[in-house]
């Protein structure tokens, strides 16, 4: 099967590409390892984790403030990522990228500041029936707080949210409409410009949650109009404990703060405080400074090869796998949206995921199995989970394969 | 390798589980979920003073999950309700440390390959965990494994 190969495939050095990945070389139970949790968190390649080793070994300081050579040093590396994630998102300033944990920390911290500051009693934010748990219980948590109302677009059989549903969700009294871009779950690839565009005109704003279309997708916030836009560094071959939160300057500087402490401030005396300038004003403490300079070395990586390129490849991977998993008798796949990033969720008939998962790894395929922290997915398609393939661009044609035959030992076990 | 794991017996159970019905007059109930993997069991209990006449589950989970609360069903009836405490306890050891196994676990002990297996340990014990729940009456809320 592993015979076909387009242009795109053919034209895209995968191998050369793995050698930088130092992960991939290993065997798990004495098979090669099938990585393919990458909607999980992605593996990284040499040069980010030189990167981080560099910080450590070389200029490690704290970074800001310090009149030395160290601090200098990191203090540039740190904010040199800023300029890359801004251009690597197309923002306007600098000051509209503020670095937090992950998308996770980013949408909380839009809950607790533009949130609390903001919400009033039956006041409506639409999330999606997609969304990953990460942008449900934020936004509930600020609801129960505000007596505000949560509303739900919901999605069709095929994974599609209903977007006439959406039309008739906003209105009056809509605030914030915080979608997900990629579904972590089915891969949907949500229409997000045209959602905006909707809120907008309904004098909402928007958040959108990055983590999974960052990684597969070239992003343009300035182009889909977005508000906010989060994501996390780990998904995107950089270090875990590291995200961005992208903002209108507008917006951002109208909000108060998220967290006190060092950094975020100008003047402090025991009567009063001012604030630091943008983005500082949300960046309290210390942060992770070799999370910072690792996800720089992880944009310059992704750069080299170019967004477009992995996103077509990508599509490749998803076209070869769905075509390659339909054929296995009793398999079903669950998302088939018109556009999808290359993630491919499926249920085998009378064998659980769980089962599917342990079979798979001792073939030394790494896959997910479970809700994938989106349980109003699960209960949408009335199954508890489903068994999750997700590629990345490191990914072959020859793992989709091992996948395959995995898929048939699994069958053959649970006969 | 994978066979260890998924014994014969062990497919068998979970296939064709036994004792997998609800009971109309049973005299305690438990709910089990597994919030890692959604595994859901409902456990019935039909007590004569202190002995486990009785016992079925239903529910919607994996191999061994499945396997594991079937096998229970098997073991525990007509067992008294503190030997059906300390057979939890020596499943549990069996799964979870190098104890020699002892005798009478008899046909539970095929659960001894999911140690190799840390991850499953909670869909082979919670059939056992809901069934602590059953019987020491505590089943206000589902019990899970986390």
């Amino acid at each position: 099967m592993s015979t076909v190969t387009s242009a795109v495939t053919a034209g895209f050095d995968v191998e050369k590409i793995r050698a930088d990945f130092p992960v991939l070389k290993q065997k798990i139970h004495g098979k090669p390892l099938v990585y393919l949790d990458n909607a999980a968190t992605a593996q990284k390649p040499q040069s980010v984790i030189d990167a981080i080793i560099k910080f450590y070994e070389v200029d490690c300081a704290n970074i800001h403030r310090g009149v030395h050579e160290l601090s200098q040093r990191s203090t540039e590396a740190y904010e040199q990522t800023r300029s890359k994630v801004k251009k690597f998102l197309n923002a306007k300033s600098n000051k509209e990228i503020i670095f937090v944990r992950g998308t996770t920390e980013g949408i909380n911290l839009v809950t607790q500041t533009w949130g609390r500051r903001t919400l009033r009693e039956g006041d409506e934010i639409i999330i999606a029936g997609l969304e990953h748990h990460s942008n449900i219980v934020p936004w509930q948590m600020l609801c129960e707080e505000k007596a505000a109302r949560l509303r739900i677009i919901p999605i069709d059989d095929r994974g599609d949210l209903v977007l006439e549903e959406y039309e008739k969700l906003l209105g009056p009294r809509t605030r914030m409409v915080s979608i997900g871009h990629v579904s972590n779950a089915l891969g949907t690839i949500n229409p997000v410009k045209r959602m905006i565009e909707m809120a907008h005109k309904a004098g909402a704003l928007t958040l959108v949650d990055g983590a999974q279309a960052v990684p597969h997708l070239t992003v343009d916030v300035q182009s889909l109009d977005a508000d906010f836009y989060a994501f996390s560094g780990h998904k995107l071959i950089g270090p875990t404990g590291i995200g961005v939160l992208y903002g209108k300057a507008v917006l951002l500087n109208a909000m108060p703060p998220y967290q006190g402490g060092g950094d975020m401030i100008r003047t402090v005396t025991f009567e009063k405080t001012t604030y630091n300038d943008l983005p500082y004003k949300f960046e309290a403490g210390t942060p992770d400074i070799a999370g910072g300079i690792g996800l720089g070395a992880a944009i310059d990586y992704l750069n080299a090869i170019g967004m477009d390129k992995i996103a077509a490849y990508e599509h490749e991977l998803l076209l070869y796998g769905t075509e390659a998993l339909s054929q296995i008798p009793g398999l079903k796949i669950i998302g088939t949206a018109k556009e999808k990033a290359a993630v491919l969720s499926f249920v085998i008939e009378g064998i659980h995921p769980h089962d599917i998962g342990t079979v798979l790894d001792r073939q030394g395929i790494a896959v997910r199995t479970g809700h994938h922290c989106a349980q109003p997915v699960m209960d949408r398609y009335h199954i508890p989970a489903t068994t999750r393939a997700s590629f990345a661009f490191y990914n072959t044609i020859a793992e989709i394969d091992a996948l395959v035959a995995g898929l048939h030992k699994v069958k053959e076990v649970f006969s | 390798m994978v066979d260890d794991l998924y014994q014969e017996i062990i497919l068998d159970h979970s296939k064709r589980p036994r004792n997998c019905h609800t009971m109309d007059d049973a005299t305690r109930k438990a709910d089990g979920y597994n919030p890692l993997c959604g595994d859901k069991l409902k456990l019935f209990l039909k007590m004569d003073g202190d002995v486990v006449r009785d016992l079925s589950f239903v529910g919607s989970g994996c191999a061994i999950s499945t396997a594991s609360a079937s096998l229970m069903t098997e073991t525990l009836k007509g067992k008294s309700r503190e030997e059906a405490l300390q057979m939890m306890e020596r499943f549990h050891d069996l799964l979870t440390t190098d104890v020699p196994v002892t005798k009478e676990l008899g046909k539970l002990k095929v659960f001894g390959g999911v140690r190799e297996y840390p991850a499953r340990v909670k869909c082979a014990t919670l059939a056992w965990h809901t069934l602590k729940s059953a019987l020491t009456g505590n089943t206000a809320e589902a019990v899970t494994t986390e």
